[in-house]
């Protein structure tokens, strides 16, 4: 819609209108400058992940090299992708990144089990079930659950979920004394974080559902409980795998309330009640030393920022991608 | 459909046509479901209660068994003894920070906003920052505060100061800017634009005398919805390095530690009294961020009808 004002015949731009339009073109230069700085922003952000992990793993920046500095291999990606020790910043360093890359995976994972069932049942709840009225309340409270900040989630678990609910537990039924960090608090907090997000983008697909689909089938004789589940479900499953999507990302991406709530224990480990450490939990304990600029430690700090931005980039294509599909069939 | 539909209605099975269907067990499975639909609901619901309730029993407890002092509390700056521990400079630090994201991001993000909204032709590049965009939203928080750590902080050599901060905080509010922009500028009606275009208006003009105006009270309302989100983002601060200061800042270029860095730090003390601490400076955290939210839910019932 681009409304361009060219005088018609006959009619003849005085000195003002032609400042006028001089003025609408410069401010279209600026304007588009500034939609740019977004684009620039991803592009910064590649290359700042890229030319300090390069030097992780070759021993010198991307930029260094570019202009002939001596390539070394420092860390090899075999060791980085397959070894099961990490820890960058000990006197006898390893830099196998599976223990953090196992606790990001583990506690997504645990995420989605408690985020996905309770986020879709509650989207169903208040796409189908829900009075105007209920529905008018549970909305913006659970908007409230999601505006709050990560780092309350994070005190939530340290101060609640961990030492008032599940230490009580691990030693009743398991004998286990529950430490300070537990990789099951991490996923019940940050599932908890991610409901809303389940909820809400799953509730806006069901109700891009048309009707008349509903109708359909109450003709039928069907009860509600056909129509959720085999009509709407079906019907809206590519928006709702895309906000399954979108919270396994945020998960994945998530730092303040792992880093409280999991620990700073790089391990892999089937229990539960043990303290780990997720790749955003490794940068936060980094950050909060005193590392020095160029050292391999702060080096790491990129190859692991590098593999988480790779990560949920890859998630958010597959999401946009659901949601273009989901949107094509109901507009 | 069925080969034996006479069957189906036969005396004998109850004559209706439903009868291969036991309908009270239908209704049953139905209700059934809906109970545990809505059980499921309210498991948010508790759980925020139970948030809210446990924050504000820690808050009480630090006040009257660990005898935090209010007055303290918000006339201090950090210390590392506890018993000396205040929230002033962590205050005045997140204040500073949202006044300085907001200069950052809100011209930036409105003039995008407008360009993609308003004068963006339907091109491959045009199409490349919207979906960049998209993405951008997506990115971890933690990753903006890489790129402000790497580029400005070591970079250029800034020092872990508040305005590498703003930045960091201010490219990861960008997106959600332009996106509730973007939505105020399309609810003015084009009668609008064309009234406007009808008297000889440029594009320009029209969108800064008519459409900007119209659109102006949704635009705030986003704006503030972002800071109020910014305002609680801990992991780009800690990237950047807001951790342990704890004097005030006295200007952008000072070192800084804000409410969510100081109560990462009083949480992640193993002492109960830092625990406390931490409790008392999430309770104003969430005081700052209703207060915003609230603001903008008010400006969006205010101006809600008028166009």
């Amino acid at each position: 819609m681009s409304t361009e004002t060219t005088p018609g015949p006959g009619i003849t731009r005085d000195a003002a209108a032609q400042s006028d339009i001089a003025a609408n073109r410069r401010a279209r230069r600026v304007l588009f400058g500034f939609a740019a700085i977004t684009v620039i922003t991803t592009l910064a952000i590649f290359f700042v992940l890229i030319d300090n992990a390069a030097s992780y793993f070759f021993g010198a920046k991307l930029t260094e090299m570019l202009t002939g500095a001596s390539v070394e291999r420092t860390v090899t990606f075999t060791e980085f992708f397959t070894g099961t020790r990490w820890a960058p910043d000990h006197a006898t360093p390893a830099h196998g990144a599976l223990p953090v890359i196992f606790g990001t995976l583990a506690i997504t994972v645990g995420a989605a089990f408690v985020s996905i069932p309770i986020g879709t049942a509650t989207a169903i709840y208040l796409s189908e079930y829900a009075s105007p009225g209920v529905r008018s309340k549970l909305k913006p409270t659970l908007e409230v659950l999601a505006g709050i900040p990560t780092i309350v989630y994070g005190y939530f678990a340290i101060a609640f979920i961990n030492p008032i609910v599940l230490a009580p537990i691990a030693d009743a039924l398991f004998g286990i004394n529950l430490g300070r960090y537990s990789m099951l608090s991490g996923m019940l907090v940050v599932g908890i974080m991610t409901i809303p997000m389940v909820s809400s983008i799953s509730e806006d697909a069901m109700s891009a559902v048309p009707d008349d689909l509903r109708n359909g089938a109450y003709a039928l004789g069907a009860t509600k409980y056909d129509v959720s589940t085999r009509i709407v479900l079906p019907a809206s499953i590519s928006g709702v795998f895309a906000s399954y999507i979108l919270a396994v990302s945020r998960a994945i991406g998530e730092t303040m309330a792992v880093t409280l709530a999991a620990g700073f224990n790089a391990n892999i480990t089937a229990n539960p009640f043990d303290e780990i450490m997720t790749m955003t939990a490794y940068m936060v304990s980094m950050a909060r030393g005193t590392t020095a600029v160029g050292t391999v430690e702060y080096q790491s700090l990129f190859a692991v920022g590098l593999l988480l931005f790779v990560m949920t980039l890859t998630m958010n294509l597959l999401n946009d991608a659901l949601k273009r599909r989901f949107q094509e069939e109901y507009r | 459909m069925s080969t034996d539909s006479e069957d189906r209605l036969s005396p004998e099975t109850g004559g209706g046509v439903f009868t291969d269907v036991d309908l009270s067990r239908e209704h049953l499975k139905n209700r059934a479901f809906r109970w545990l639909l809505f059980a499921a609901s309210m498991f948010g619901v508790v759980v925020l209660a139970l948030l809210l309730l446990d924050v504000a029993t820690d808050f009480y407890a630090g006040l009257t068994e660990f005898d935090i002092s209010l007055v303290d509390f918000f006339t201090r700056d950090g210390s590392r003894r506890e018993e000396l521990a205040g929230f002033r400079g962590a205050i005045v630090a997140s204040v500073m920070l949202m006044i300085v994201t907001a200069i950052l991001s809100f011209f930036v993000g409105v003039g995008s906003a407008i360009y993609l909204e308003e004068y963006a032709p339907d091109t491959r590049t045009t199409r490349l920052i919207e979906a960049n965009l998209a993405n951008l939203a997506g990115v971890p928080s933690i990753v903006y505060g890489l790129l402000a750590l790497a580029a400005l902080v070591n970079g250029i050599g800034m020092g872990p100061i508040l305005l590498a901060g703003a930045v960091a905080l201010a490219l990861l509010v960008m997106p959600i800017i332009i996106v509730s922009t973007q939505e105020a500028l399309r609810s003015v009606p084009d009668g609008v634009r064309n009234g406007s275009y009808a008297t000889g208006a440029t594009k320009w003009q029209t969108i800064r005398q008519v459409v900007l105006p119209a659109a102006l009270p949704g635009i705030m309302t986003g704006t503030i919805l972002a800071l109020a989100r910014a305002i609680g983002e801990t992991a780009p601060l800690i990237m950047v390095g807001a951790l342990f200061t704890n004097r005030m800042p006295f200007g952008p270029l000072d070192r800084f530690s804000a409410m969510p860095t100081q109560i990462y730090n009083w949480a992640a003390e193993p002492s109960p009294h830092f625990i406390h601490l931490a409790a008392t400076g999430i309770v104003v955290l969430l005081a700052f961020m209703f207060v915003m939210n609230g603001v903008a839910i008010y400006l969006r019932h205010k101006y809600e009808t008028e166009i």
